[in-house]
C-alpha cells in the first residue's frame, strides 16, 4: 500500500532562492521575497537579459538590505576617479571592480553583458577566480559613479578600496619567472639531444665538422640561459658575497660559472665538448625549486579562497536583534557584528553603537587607544578595549591581512634570539667543504700530473649539487604545512617548525584550553535575582569575551541590553561598570568582596555585587576535554607538563589525579604571573611549548619558544601565538607535535641521499675524468629521487596521524 | 652529410619559433586567469541588439 506524503510547497523568491514570507510582490507568476528583488528582476527583464535566469536557477543575491542612496556620490571627485581607474584617454576609462557576491555562472553571463543595462558601458570582462570585473565605459556617456550604481542596481554592488592598487605587482613577478624557467627548460632539452651523439659514441665521432657544428650550437643555445635565466642566482650571490654571507645561491652561482667557462674553453680549443648540458641542467632544475617555493608560499597567504585559514567566530546580530556565533569567513558587507571588550575587529567596519576605544598596537604599533565616534571607520586589526560595541562591516574580511598582522615585525623583533634556520647553517658547511676536497685534489694532481688540475678542480665544482640543500627544505617545510592545514592545526611559517623539535616542557592553561569552551554547568547561590538586576548583571556580562561571561550570560534570561557606562576590566580579577546609574561589579571574590573567601567545592565562581551591596555568586563547574586524560598520558613520557591557571585552586585535587601528583600547578595567576613564569622556565633552559586560549595569556604565549592557541571557534584572534589548533583535534596533539619533530629527519634523510650523489659524482670528478654523460645523468636524478623521498616520507609519517583520526572517529561512531 | 647541417638548423629554429610563441603567450597574461573562460564559452551569442562597435583592447597591467 503507498503511503502517500504531503509535501509543502514552499514559494521560494524567483530572484534570490529565499523564502516567500509576504506574497505580496510578484510579478504573473513570479514571487519575489522583497521588493527590492523585484526591482532587480524589472531591470533585468527590461534590458532582455532573463537568460540570468536560465543558466542557474536563482542565481541573484537577496535585496533585503537596502544600500544607501548617495553611497557612490564619492565617485564623483576628480581625484580618486584618477586612483581608481586603469588607462583613460578622450573617449574611454578602465575600471576594476571588486564584487564579492560572484557565485555562478549566472553572475559571469549578466556582469558580461552589462553593456545592455548601461549604455556607456564598452565592454565587461570578468575574473571568476578573482572575483574581478574590468569594464571599458565610455566616460562621455556614463560615469564611474553610474557604472558603480549600475552594478549596485542588480546586485552586485562594488566594494571599493584604495587599497586595491598594490595587488597588482605581484603577478609581474611571476611571469618573469615562467618566462626564464621556460628558456631554461628549452635550451637544457635541446642541449641535451644535440649532445646524444656525444654519449653514445663515447667520445670517438666520425665527422668531425658535424661534431664542431653541435658544439657551437650548444654555445649559442646556452647563451640565453647562462646570461638570462642563471642571473637571479648571480646577483643574490653576489650581494651574499658583499655582505660577506655566503647564502645558498653561492654555490650554485659558482657552479654554473665554472662550467660555462670551462665548457666554453673547451669548444673553442676545440679540445672537447663542455658540460653545457650539465650547466642548463642545474639551472632549470634550481628555478623549478624555486618557483615550486613562490607558489607553496603564495598558496599558504591565499587572498580571495574559500576555505578559511583558520578558525574564527564572530557575534553576528541579526536583523531580530538575537546574536549568532558565525565563522570569520561567512561574514558579508552590511553584517552588524559585535565586538566585545578585548576584541579584535576582523574586518574593517563602522561604528554605529557603543564605546569605541581602539588599541592599533597591532597594526601600527602605537599602543594609545584611539577614539572613534559613531560613524567613523574601524579598521581590522584594531582591539576593542572599553566594553562592547556593535559595527557594520564595510569590508570583507581579508585572510591574508590578518595572516600579514601575525607575522607583523612588532613580534617578531621581541623574540630576543632570531634563529637561522639549521639549513643556512648546513649550507655554509656544504661549501667550506667543497673548496677544501676541491684544493686538496689540486695539491694531488699538482704533485703527479699537473696536467689533469684544471680538469678535475673544475669537474669537482660541476658535479658536486647544492639543489638537494635548497629542494628538500622547501618542499618539506611546504608538504608539511600543507600536511598539518588537514587536521586543522595551522601555523605562522616554517621555523615553527624547526622549534617544535627542542620542546622539552610543556604549559597547559586552564581555563579554556584543557576545558571545553562553552560547556559548564552552572548554579547561582545567593540572592533571589530580580529581572531588573539579572538585566544589569547581563549587560555587564556582555562586555567582555572571557567564557566565564558567557557562561553567567547563557544562564541568565533572555533581556534587552541596557546601556553602559564606564566599563573597566582587570584581567583575571573582574570587571566594572555603570549601568543605569547602579555601580555593578563582578569578578573574583578578591574583587568584588574584597577577601579571599574559602572554597569547598569544585568549579569557579564569579561573584556579584550591585551597588556594593553582594548578591551571590555564579558557581560555574568546568567541564574538561574528553580527551585530557590520554593526551596527559602520552605528553608525560616525553615532556614535562604543567598547568598555569587564573582560577582558583578548588579543582587542584581532580587535576593531580590527572596530571600526576608530581606536577607543577599554580593558581589565581594574572597574565603578568603566567608570563613571568614562563620567564623562569627559560631561564633554566628549558624550551617550552605553551598552550593557551590566547585570551589573557597572550603575553605567556608570545614568550615561550612556541606558543598554540586553542581555538573552538570562539573571537578569539591572538597575533602573539605561533600555531593555532582547533579544539576538535585536541587529542592529535602528540601526534602532531611528533610530525613537526620528524621534519628535520626527513630533511636530513634527503641530505643523506644527496652526499651519496655527490660522493659518486666526485669519485669520478676527482680523477680528472669527468665523462659529461654522468655528469648531465646525476644532477636532474638526484633533484627528482630528493623530491619523491620527501614527499613520500612525509606521507608515510602522516599515516600516524590518520591512523590517530580515525581511531578516534570510529570511537565516536560506535 | 651536408644535409645534416641544414636539417638541424631549421628544425632548431623551427623550434625557437615555439619558445617565441610560449613567451609571448605567458607575457600576454591569458594565464592569470583560467577559470573563467570554460565558462565563457558556454554561453550564447545574443548580440541581436547591440551594434557593432569597435571595443577596444581591455588594458590589464
Amino acid at each position: 500500500m503507498k503511503i502517500q506524503k504531503q509535501t509543502d510547497v514552499k514559494i521560494v523568491c524567483y530572484h534570490c532562492g529565499e523564502d516567500v514570507e509576504n506574497p505580496n510582490h510578484h510579478i504573473k507568476d513570479k514571487y519575489f521575497c522583497c521588493n527590492g528583488c523585484q526591482t532587480v528582476y524589472e531591470i533585468i527583464n527590461k534590458c532582455d537579459l532573463c537568460l540570468y535566469y536560465d543558466i542557474e536557477s536563482s542565481p541573484g543575491i537577496t535585496q533585503k538590505t537596502k544600500v544607501r542612496d548617495g553611497k557612490f556620490d564619492f565617485l564623483d571627485d576628480e581625484n580618486i576617479i584618477e586612483k581608481l581607474i586603469h588607462f583613460k584617454d578622450e573617449v574611454h576609462q578602465h575600471v576594476i571592480f571588486y564584487l564579492p557576491q560572484m557565485h555562478c555562472s549566472s553572475c559571469i553571463w549578466i556582469l558580461e553583458n552589462l553593456r545592455n543595462i548601461d549604455s556607456g558601458v564598452i565592454k565587461s570582462q570578468v575574473n571568476f577566480i578573482k572575483r574581478e570585473v574590468t569594464i571599458a565605459y565610455n566616460y562621455n556617456q556614463t560615469s564611474l559613479k553610474k557604472v558603480a550604481e549600475a552594478l549596485t542596481h542588480i546586485g552586485y554592488e562594488p566594494h571599493i578600496s584604495l587599497n586595491d592598487v598594490k595587488e597588482s605587482k605581484i603577478k609581474k613577478y611571476d611571469t618573469t619567472q615562467v618566462v626564464k624557467l621556460g628558456i631554461a627548460g628549452f635550451c637544457f632539452g635541446n642541449i641535451m639531444m644535440l649532445s646524444f651523439p656525444e654519449y653514445f659514441s663515447f667520445g670517438s665521432m666520425q665527422d668531425s665538422n658535424l661534431k664542431t657544428w653541435f658544439s657551437y650550437l650548444n654555445l649559442i643555445l646556452s647563451l640565453p640561459v647562462f646570461f638570462y635565466s642563471a642571473s637571479e642566482f648571480f646577483i643574490s650571490g653576489y650581494k651574499g658575497l658583499r655582505q660577506k654571507f655566503l647564502n645558498i645561491d653561492a654555490p650554485i652561482a659558482l657552479a654554473v660559472l665554472i662550467t660555462f667557462t670551462r665548457s666554453v674553453y673547451e669548444i673553442l680549443s676545440h679540445t672537447g665538448s663542455g658540460y653545457l648540458d650539465s650547466m642548463s641542467g642545474i639551472v632549470f632544475f634550481m628555478l623549478i625549486g624555486r618557483y615550486f617555493q613562490n607558489r607553496t608560499y603564495q598558496s599558504i597567504s591565499f587572498d580571495r579562497d574559500f576555505t578559511s585559514y583558520f578558525p574564527l567566530g564572530v557575534s553576528l546580530i541579526k536583523s531580530d536583534y538575537t546574536e549568532k556565533q558565525i565563522s570569520v569567513a561567512d561574514l558579508e558587507v552590511g553584517d552588524r557584528i559585535k565586538i566585545h571588550n578585548d576584541e579584535i575587529v576582523q574586518a574593517d567596519a563602522i561604528l554605529f553603537y557603543g564605546n569605541g576605544i581602539i588599541d592599533y598596537s597591532f597594526v601600527t604599533g602605537e599602543s594609545i587607544p584611539v577614539e572613534k565616534s559613531i560613524g567613523e571607520i574601524v579598521y581590522a586589526g584594531g582591539k576593542q578595549t572599553a566594553g562592547a560595541i556593535e559595527l557594520e562591516v564595510i569590508k570583507e574580511v581579508s585572510q591574508s591581512y590578518l595572516t600579514q598582522l601575525w607575522n607583523n615585525e612588532t613580534f617578531n623583533n621581541d623574540k630576543e634570539v632570531i634563529k637561522v634556520s639549521f639549513i643556512h647553517q648546513i649550507s655554509r658547511y656544504f661549501t667550506y667543504i667543497l673548496f677544501s676536497i676541491a684544493l686538496l685534489a689540486a695539491a694531488y694532481w699538482l704533485f703527479y700530473d699537473s696536467s689533469k688540475v684544471w680538469n678535475s678542480v673544475t669537474s669537482i665544482l660541476i658535479v658536486a649539487c647544492p639543489c638537494a640543500l635548497l629542494l628538500s627544505s622547501t618542499f618539506t617545510n611546504g608538504n608539511i604545512i600543507r600536511i598539518l592545514n588537514k587536521y586543522k592545526f595551522y601555523i605562522k611559517n616554517a621555523s615553527v617548525i624547526e622549534q617544535m623539535s627542542d620542546i622539552d616542557t610543556i604549559v597547559f592553561d586552564k581555563t579554556g584550553t584543557i576545558t571545553e569552551q562553552g560547556k559548564s554547568e552552572i548554579t547561582f547561590q545567593g540572592l533571589e535575582i530580580s529581572n531588573e538586576q539579572s538585566q544589569l548583571i547581563r549587560s555587564i556580562a556582555n562586555q567582555s569575551n572571557h567564557p566565564l561571561s558567557k557562561s553567567v550570560i547563557s544562564y541568565l534570561p533572555f533581556s534587552k541590553w541596557l546601556n553602559v557606562k564606564n566599563y573597566k576590566e582587570f584581567k583575571g580579577f573582574g570587571a566594572s561598570a555603570i549601568i543605569n546609574n547602579h555601580l555593578i561589579k563582578m569578578g573574583s571574590s578578591e574583587f568584588v568582596l574584597g577577601n579571599n573567601s574559602v572554597q569547598l567545592n569544585f568549579g569557579s565562581r564569579v561573584y556579584i555585587s550591585i551597588d556594593d551591596k553582594f548578591l551571590g555568586y555564579f558557581n560555574i563547574k568546568n567541564t574538561y576535554r574528553q580527551s585530557l586524560e590520554k593526551i596527559v598520558l602520552s605528553l608525560k613520557s616525553e615532556f614535562e607538563l604543567k598547568v598555569l591557571s587564573g582560577d582558583n585552586d578548588s579543582e587542584e585535587k581532580y587535576l593531580k589525579s590527572i596530571f600526576g601528583t608530581n606536577t607543577e600547578m599554580l593558581f589565581n595567576q594574572k597574565p603578568g604571573d603566567k608570563l613571568n613564569f614562563i620567564k623562569q622556565l627559560q631561564q633554566k633552559n628549558k624550551k617550552v611549548l605553551m598552550i593557551g586560549d590566547g585570551l589573557n595569556d597572550a603575553g605567556a604565549l608570545k614568550q615561550s619558544d612556541v606558543g598554540i592557541a586553542i581555538s573552538d571557534n570562539t573571537n578569539n584572534f591572538s597575533p602573539a601565538c605561533d600555531a593555532v589548533l582547533s579544539g576538535e583535534y585536541f587529542y592529535l596533539l602528540h601526534k602532531l607535535l611528533n610530525y613537526c619533530r620528524k621534519e628535520k629527519t626527513i630533511i636530513f634523510s634527503s641530505f643523506a641521499l644527496s652526499i651519496f650523489y655527490n660522493l659518486v659524482g666526485l669519485a669520478f670528478a676527482v680523477q680528472g675524468d669527468l665523462n659529461p654523460l654522468i655528469a648531465a645523468i646525476l644532477m636532474p636524478i638526484s633533484s627528482i629521487s630528493i623530491v619523491l623521498l620527501t614527499t613520500g616520507l612525509g606521507a608515510f609519517y602522516e599515516l600516524k596521524l590518520k591512523k590517530e583520526k580515525l581511531i578516534k572517529v570510529n570511537i565516536q561512531s560506535d | 652529410m651536408g644535409a645534416f647541417y641544414i636539417m638541424i638548423g631549421a628544425s632548431l629554429l623551427l623550434a625557437v619559433g615555439f619558445l617565441l610563441a610560449f613567451i609571448w603567450s605567458v607575457k600576454s597574461n591569458q594565464y592569470e586567469d583560467d577559470y573563467t573562460p570554460s565558462i565563457r564559452m558556454l554561453f550564447d551569442n545574443t548580440k541581436k541588439k547591440i551594434k557593432k562597435q569597435e571595443s577596444p583592447e581591455i588594458k590589464t597591467k
